[in-house]
């Protein structure tokens, strides 16, 4: 009796796993969660990545033009796959990105950097993850829209895909 | 073109020879002889040559140049280094899929010819489950990877091998590793066919270990040449990245090498029999579970050749059914040997290895949740995590401590039941293993307490098998060769990363950096021209603080097809430590960036790592093949 119930316990195990990585292997590699209403992005100070000093938040976002925050680490690999797509973003002159350096070693992201090349106007480290939290992000990597009077209108979870860079190009036109 | 005919034909003729070897081991099954028949082995035999004919024809199709072939054109190019044109064949996915193919028919012929004294219908049922492996790769080849697809019109130029590809440590790896990989399925097999004829015994135990050892050799081997291409070729500075594709390797080396051990205890004692089992079937299973992870694009990762999800599906399909198959034999023919089961002593070298079993299955539990968890979260939730390397780090490294403590204790006791011998000299190198590491480290790392515990753990393991080496002389080396080796492993790594040191800068011509242990001059760069590749060499001095200076010239390569700019380190290695030169281009400037890294015991890392395997090579001689 306990043997069966064994069995039957490994086969709805092994029944679930299949399910899962079947739609895995169907699931686009993307997600954008509602946004609702509006938020503004509120005020902080953050350290910068090249400068290493302390800048507000305020003198980040102060040109009257679309923004992207990008959250990203040199550890995650998703965020090398969606790279290209970013640099392909930063010659359009009418949007700025800003870089969020998630949980990372400053050296290693430097070295992403130098090997991928700079997408962004500017970096800022967020060494805990606090300032990413809040933003509200739900993980690495993840993207952010912020529209001329400061408000996040759209965020993207996970890597960017040329979809999304052409609805990000409709956005800010 | 030929030879691309072929191949295609001997992979269809090989499909065939396994329906057929399939009846044939049927029909013998039942017959009264006592030793297999020949139709058997030279049935295999053909197999192989057929599987063989197909790998060369490949390989042919890949010197030749022959664009009309897909996989040819699409991984290779004239102007490539015949080594690269060869290596290529199994740098994709097409021709890695061969080499599965290859790897499966060698060991399954290699086995009938070593089994000759084991029980007739034991060998056959291996035969035959290894032939559903075997059948399985073969319609997958055929149906999603075919690696002789026909191209037309001829392409006159292929596209060329990924140039991180190009590398020697590379080329060797994955036929290497695959013996190791895929040598898990004659394991599989073997005891597959050991439980529906009740014969997972002592006798069992000591005819698979050789098995076990041979695949395990090869794995570790195998895993060590991807880690020290993955240091110097991807310019990153470390050597295990917790990469999705370097868990899937890790995860059966894991469950091969509690296998290894609890084998021993089988063969000892005949007890631990459904764990042996369970293990062996696992061990395939998360080779094949990596296959499938690696190659249906579930995963991003560098070894991701192909995003088919046809290929996919069928690998997903192909391995439930042998899950299903495996874990039914499993439960409709294995009885445990109830009356051993309560044999265990408290303090006796196979409670030892148990207890060292659990931990390993702990280790496994952490990179496999963290391997997988991102997917499972993904489709449940739709979030999208990715799991670093602090991950495993907090939870597999303080796990240690317990971990190496009972290996340094338990291959000191007996058998069966025993007790502490030389109990103060242990106490003694206890000690000095403590004290040792305190004056090492207590300048050097701010988690003193934590790093004490840790360290002096690996010197007590380090020690007591140094002190058997010396005692004990040759008996039992190989185990001894072995845990010296892991000991040494885990020191070099946590030295490694305690005492490395790195500097990034941007740097132009015939400029100094001074930094606080030295200085870096930039003299020159040099233009050099190879058939495959353009590379600018850049030439630094290095001067310590007692003046020394050693010259480190790095490169950047830009290769030519397809268009790719690889940097190349310049890596001084000593016993003591590596020096490690990379430089990449600044876009638009007259400044390299440059990173200089010192990492003291690198190499010890790689030594200890063929100390690990040469304790395996000793104890598989020692046991005659």
């Amino acid at each position: 009796m306990k043997n069966k119930f064994s069995i039957f316990v490994i086969i709805i195990f092994l029944s679930f796993c299949f399910v899962i990585f079947y739609e895995g292997l169907n699931t686009p590699k993307t997600y954008t969660p509602k946004v609702n209403g509006k938020k503004n992005i509120q005020t902080f100070k953050v350290k910068d990545f090249d400068s290493n000093n302390y800048i507000n938040s305020d003198k980040i976002f102060e040109d009257n033009i679309f923004y992207i925050v990008n959250i990203w680490a040199s550890w995650c690999v998703p965020c090398r796959v969606e790279h290209p797509l970013l640099m392909e973003l930063s010659k359009n002159q009418s949007i700025k990105i800003i870089g969020l350096n998630y949980k990372d070693n400053l050296s290693n992201a430097k070295n992403f950097i130098n090997k991928f090349g700079n997408p962004y106007s500017k970096i800022l480290i967020d060494s805990d993850g606090t300032l990413s939290i809040e933003f509200g992000a739900y993980g690495v990597p993840e993207t952010f829209i912020i529209d001329k009077k400061k408000k996040i209108i759209k965020n993207y979870v996970g890597p960017i895909n040329q979809e999304i860079v052409d609805e990000i190009k409709l956005i800010i036109k | 073109m030929l030879a691309n005919q072929i191949g295609y034909y001997s992979l269809i003729l090989g499909l065939l020879v396994s329906v057929l070897l399939c009846g044939v081991s049927i029909k013998d099954f039942n017959n009264k002889n006592k030793q297999i028949s020949q139709n058997i082995l030279s049935l295999s035999f053909l197999q192989l040559v057929f599987v063989i004919v197909s790998f060369l024809s490949l390989i042919i199709s890949f010197i030749n140049s022959d664009f009309s072939n897909e996989t040819v054109f699409n991984n290779s190019h004239t102007t490539k280094p015949l080594f690269y044109k060869i290596s290529g064949t199994w740098g994709n996915h097409e021709g890695s899929l061969l080499l599965w193919l290859l790897v499966l028919t060698i060991f399954i012929f290699l086995f009938l010819i070593k089994s000759r004294k084991q029980p007739k219908k034991y060998r056959i049922l291996t035969l035959l489950f290894q032939q559903v492996i075997i059948i399985g790769f073969f319609l997958f080849v055929l149906m999603t990877s075919n690696p002789f697809n026909y191209l037309f019109p001829i392409p006159r130029e292929g596209l060329g091998l990924n140039p991180i590809l190009q590398d020697p440590a590379l080329a060797i790896h994955p036929p290497i590793l695959y013996l190791g990989y895929v040598g898990t399925s004659i394991i599989f097999s073997s005891s597959l066919a050991a439980v529906t004829q009740s014969y997972v015994s002592k006798q069992w135990g000591q005819h698979i270990q050789k098995w076990v050892l041979v695949s395990w050799i090869f794995l570790t081997i195998g895993i060590m040449l991807g880690s020290i291409w993955a240091y110097y070729e991807l310019g990153w500075g470390g050597f295990w990245f917790w990469d999705p594709v370097e868990n899937v390797s890790l995860m059966p080396w894991i469950t091969l090498t509690a296998l290894l051990h609890c084998i021993v205890v089988l063969e000892r004692r005949g007890v631990l029999t459904s764990w042996v089992v369970i293990l062996s079937i696992t061990t395939f299973t998360l080779s094949m579970c990596g296959t499938f992870l690696v190659r249906s694009g579930i995963l991003n990762s560098v070894h991701t050749f192909a995003n088919d999800p046809a290929r996919g599906i069928f690998i997903l399909i192909f391995l439930f059914v042998l899950i299903a198959l495996s874990l039914g034999i499993f439960f409709m023919f294995h009885k445990e040997n109830k009356k051993s089961l309560n044999n265990f002593f408290w303090l006796s070298r196979e409670t030892s290895i148990l207890i060292n079993n659990w931990f390993m299955m702990y280790f496994l539990a952490v990179v496999l949740i963290g391997t997988v968890y991102p997917i499972f979260l993904d489709v449940i939730s739709s979030e999208k995590i990715s799991v670093g390397p602090p991950f495993y780090q907090k939870l597999i490294v303080p796990f240690l401590i317990p971990f190496l403590l009972f290996m340094s204790l338990g291959p000191r006791l007996k058998w069966i039941k025993s007790k502490i011998e030389n109990r103060n000299s242990l106490i003694m190198i206890f000690i000095v293993s403590v004290m040792l590491t305190f004056f090492i480290i207590k300048n050097l790392t701010a988690d003193l307490l934590f790093y004490t515990v840790l360290i002096s753990a690996t010197f007590f393991l380090f020690f007591t098998n140094l002190k058997e080496l010396f005692i004990k002389k040759f008996n039992n080396i190989s185990q001894i060769v072995s845990h010296l080796g892991f000991s040494l492993l885990i020191l070099s790594i946590l030295f490694n990363s305690i005492l490395s040191s790195e500097i990034i800068t941007n740097i132009k011509i015939g400029e100094k950096y001074d930094y606080d242990k030295g200085e870096i001059f930039f003299k020159k760069t040099e233009e050099r021209k190879e058939s495959n590749f353009n590379s600018i060499i850049a030439f630094f001095e290095i001067k310590d603080k007692n003046g020394k200076t050693i010259e480190l010239k790095p490169e950047i390569r830009i290769y030519n097809q397809p268009v790719i700019i690889t940097s190349e380190a310049d890596i001084k290695t000593t016993l003591l430590e590596d020096k490690f030169l990379v430089m990449n281009l600044v876009k638009g400037n007259e400044y390299f960036n440059i990173r200089y890294q010192v990492k003291p015991f690198m190499v010890w890392i790689w030594i200890s790592v063929i100390l690990l395997s040469l304790g395996g090579l000793m104890s598989l001689f020692k046991r005659k093949i």
